[in-house]
C-alpha cells in the first residue's frame, strides 16, 4: 500500500525555475511513467520524490504523510539509476543486501531475501561476482534486485534501460512488466523513450519545460492528445501536423481546409473554439493516411522505409509539407513515384492556434 | 608511434641520467658518512677510501638519536592524522555538495601555500609562547597539520571527485546516513587515494625543518633538528653531519621505498579506474 501525492511541486535553481508547479496523484500499485524530451525536468522530479533533490516549494506526500523534510534514507523508496550505480567493491550478494545491512537485518534473513530476489531475476549463479564481471543486462538486473530486496513502498526508475542495446531493452521491458505484476508495487518510471512509456505505463505523465502537458493512460494520450506537443511526442512515427484553416464548424465536426490544398477534411471534433476562418493545425497519424488513386492529397514519395510488417512512406506534398504514411504489409510503392493519398478524417485531430486540441466528439472506447 | 631500439635506448639512458643526477647528493652523503673527517674534506674528493664507522659512533655518543627519531615519528603521525581528520570531511563536502564558492575556496586554500612560512613566524612564535606550545610535540603536530591541510584537501578532493555521485546516492536510497555512506562506500572506494595522501603527508612532515627548528629546542625536537645540531658552532664536520643526515633520512627513505607502489597507485588512481 503506497500512494504518492504531489501538490504544486516546484524546484528553482537561483532564478531559474526547473519544475513549475506540478500536481499529480500516483495510486497504489500503479506504474506511472514520466516522459518528455531531455531537459524537461522528469529526472529532477523523480529525484525530488526520492529525496535526492530538495523541494523548493509545494508538498510531497507518501501514503498521505508529508515527506518534504524527510531524507532519502527514511522515505522507504528504492531507486534504480541509469548508470546502475552498483557498489563496485561489493559482490552481487553484498550489493543486493546492502540496504538490509544498513537497516540492521540479521545475516540469515538478509541472505534469504537476497536469494529470493536473485531467483526472481535469475541471478542465482552470479551472487559472488563483482559488478565489473557482469554484462550490462546483468548489472541492470542487480540494480533492480537491490531495489526489490528492500521491499520498498515505491520503486523509482531513472531511465534504467537507456544504457542497454535495443534487443536487451525490449527484453527488459517485458521483464519489468512481469515484475510489476509479480511484485504488485507502486512504480514511478522516467524515460525519454515514448515506446517504453506506451508499453509499460498504467499512466503516462508527459512533461515539457517543467510543466505537465497531459496525464492519462497510454491509449488516451495516443487517441486524445491534449495539445500539439503531446500529439507530436506520443506515437511513432510522429503524427503529421499540417497547417490549415477552419472552414465550417458545427455539431457534426470541424471542416478544415489544408493550406497545402486539396478538399476539406471533416474531423469529428467539438466545434467550440474554432470559428470558421481561424487558423488551426490538422493532426494526422501516419496510419490515417493511405495511398488512394482518387485521394485528395497529391505528392511524391521521397523515401520508402520497409520494416517488413509495415511500410513507412515519406511523402513530399505538392504544397511543400512532408508527411509520413504508414501502410500495413509490404507496399509496392517506390521512392520518387508520384502518389495520391486519402485522409481518414475520423482519425484526425484539430488543434487551435494556441496548440490546444479541440476535444473529440466521440471518445475511443479503449482510451479510458 | 613505434619506437626503434635506438630510441628506447636513448630514453633509458636519459631516464638513468636524470635518476642518477637526483640520487647523487644522497649517495654522496651516505659515502661521506663512512669517511673520516679528513677524508671527507679532501680535494679532490675521494671515491675510494677506507670505510669507517667512527662518525656514527661519535654522533651516537653526542646525541640521543632515538629520542629525536621518536619525536619525528610522533609529530609526523600526529600531524598527518590530525590533518586527515579535517581534510577528509572538508574534501567530502566540497566534492559531493559543492556550492558556487567551492572552487574559490579550494584555490584560496592552495594560495596560502604560496605565503613564505617565515612571514608568519613571529606571530606564530608569539602565539605558541603565550599558550605554552613552544618545544612541545602537540605544538608541532598542530603546525604540521595546518601546514599540510591545503594539499591534503586538494588531493582528497580530486580522489573523491572520481567516485560517481550516483553510487553515494544509491547508498543514501539504501538507507545509509552520512557516516555509513563514508564508511561503507567512499572509504573502500578511495582507500588507495586516502592512503597515498597520508603517505605524502607523512613524508612532508618528516622532512619539515623550518618550523621544527624555530619552535622546538630539546624536548620536542625531531630529526631535522638533530641534523641541524651537527652543523655546529665548532665548524663544519662533514662526516659527522653526513652520518647524522643519513640516520635521519634512512627511515623515511625505507618507508617511501616500501610504499612506493601504493604512492604511485594512489597518484594515478583516476587514470586506471
Amino acid at each position: 500500500m503506497a500512494t504518492v501525492t504531489l501538490r504544486d511541486i516546484r524546484k528553482s535553481y537561483g532564478a531559474f525555475e526547473a519544475i513549475k508547479g506540478i500536481d499529480l496523484d500516483v495510486a497504489d500499485r500503479e506504474l506511472v511513467v514520466f516522459v518528455g524530451p531531455s531537459g524537461c525536468g522528469k529526472s529532477t522530479l523523480l529525484r525530488m520524490i526520492a529525496g535526492l533533490e530538495e523541494i523548493t516549494d509545494g508538498e510531497l506526500a507518501i501514503d498521505g504523510k508529508r515527506v518534504n523534510e524527510t531524507g532519502p534514507a527514511d522515505r522507504g523508496l528504492a531507486m534504480v539509476f541509469q548508470s546502475y550505480a552498483l557498489y563496485p567493491h561489493m559482490t552481487v550478494r553484498q550489493n543486493m543486501g546492502f540496504a538490509l545491512r544498513m537497516a540492521g537485518v540479521p545475516r540469515a534473513e538478509r541472505d534469504r531475501k537476497v536469494e529470493e530476489a536473485a531467483r526472481i531475476l535469475q541471478l542465482g549463479t552470479y551472487l559472488d561476482r563483482r559488478p565489473k564481471e557482469l554484462s550490462g543486462g546483468q548489472r541492470q538486473r542487480v540494480a533492480i534486485g537491490r531495489a526489490i530486496v528492500r521491499n520498498p513502498k515505491v520503486f523509482l526508475f531513472d531511465e534504467p534501460l537507456s544504457n542497454l542495446d535495443a534487443a536487451l531493452r525490449g527484453q527488459m521491458r517485458v521483464e519489468l512488466t512481469r515484475l510489476h505484476e509479480e511484485l504488485n508495487a507502486t512504480m514511478i518510471y522516467v524515460t525519454h523513450d515514448q515506446v517504453e512509456a506506451m508499453t509499460l505505463a498504467d499512466k503516462i505523465v508527459v512533461l515539457q519545460a517543467g510543466r505537465v502537458e497531459q496525464v492519462g493512460s497510454p491509449l488516451e494520450l495516443y487517441h486524445h492528445p491534449a495539445n500539439v506537443f503531446v500529439a507530436g511526442f506520443i506515437g511513432s512515427p510522429r503524427m503529421n501536423l499540417l497547417p490549415g484553416t477552419a472552414a465550417v464548424a458545427n455539431g457534426t465536426g470541424v471542416e478544415v481546409d489544408l493550406d497545402a490544398g486539396g478538399p476539406r477534411v471533416t474531423v469529428p471534433s467539438q466545434a467550440a473554439g474554432a470559428a470558421s476562418g481561424r487558423a488551426v493545425t490538422l493532426g494526422i497519424r501516419p496510419e490515417a493516411l493511405r495511398p488512394d488513386a482518387n485521394g485528395p492529397l497529391y505528392g511524391e514519395v521521397k523515401l520508402a522505409e520497409r520494416l517488413g510488417g509495415l511500410t513507412l512512406l515519406h511523402v513530399g506534398l505538392a504544397g511543400g509539407q512532408n508527411v509520413i504514411v504508414q501502410i500495413e504489409g509490404s507496399a509496392p510503392t517506390r521512392a520518387h513515384e508520384p502518389i495520391r493519398l486519402a485522409v481518414d478524417g475520423a482519425a484526425c485531430h484539430v488543434f487551435d492556434a494556441e496548440g490546444q486540441a479541440l476535444p473529440a466528439l466521440r471518445r475511443n472506447p479503449l482510451a479510458a | 608511434m613505434k619506437q626503434t631500439a635506438a630510441q628506447r635506448a636513448l630514453i633509458a639512458a636519459l631516464a638513468w641520467g636524470v635518476a642518477l643526477l637526483l640520487f647523487f647528493p644522497i649517495l654522496w652523503m651516505v659515502l661521506t658518512s663512512f669517511k673520516s673527517e679528513v677524508a671527507a674534506i679532501a680535494t679532490p674528493p675521494q671515491l675510494l677510501f677506507e670505510p669507517t664507522l667512527e662518525s656514527y659512533a661519535e654522533v651516537q655518543s653526542r646525541a640521543e638519536y632515538l629520542r629525536f627519531a621518536l619525536n619525528s615519528v610522533v609529530v609526523s603521525l600526529g600531524g598527518t592524522l590530525l590533518a586527515l581528520a579535517f581534510a577528509v570531511p572538508a574534501a567530502y563536502s566540497m566534492a559531493f555538495h559543492p556550492t558556487e564558492r567551492t572552487r574559490g575556496t579550494l584555490l584560496w586554500m592552495l594560495s596560502t601555500k604560496m605565503l613564505p612560512p617565515v612571514g608568519v613566524l613571529v606571530p606564530i612564535y608569539l602565539l605558541f609562547r603565550t599558550v605554552g606550545a613552544l618545544d612541545t610535540r602537540t605544538g608541532l603536530v598542530v603546525i604540521y597539520a595546518l601546514m599540510n591541510l591545503p594539499i591534503l584537501v586538494w588531493m582528497l578532493f580530486t580522489f573523491f571527485k572520481e567516485v560517481p555521485k550516483e553510487i553515494l546516492e544509491a547508498g543514501r536510497m539504501d538507507g545509509a546516513r552520512t557516516g555509513g555512506e563514508f564508511w561503507h562506500l567512499l572509504l573502500p572506494l578511495t582507500l588507495p587515494g586516502i592512503a597515498s595522501t597520508g603517505l605524502l603527508s607523512l613524508i612532508l612532515c618528516w622532512n619539515e625543518a623550518f618550523w621544527s627548528l624555530n619552535l622546538t629546542s630539546s624536548e620536542a625536537a625531531p630529526l631535522t633538528a638533530f641534523i641541524a645540531s651537527f652543523s655546529s658552532p665548532q665548524g663544519l664536520f662533514f662526516a659527522k653531519l653526513s652520518a647524522a643526515s643519513t640516520m635521519a633520512v634512512a627511515p623515511i627513505l625505507v618507508f617511501g621505498w616500501l610504499s612506493q607502489r601504493q604512492l604511485v597507485r594512489g597518484l594515478t588512481f583516476g587514470a586506471v579506474k
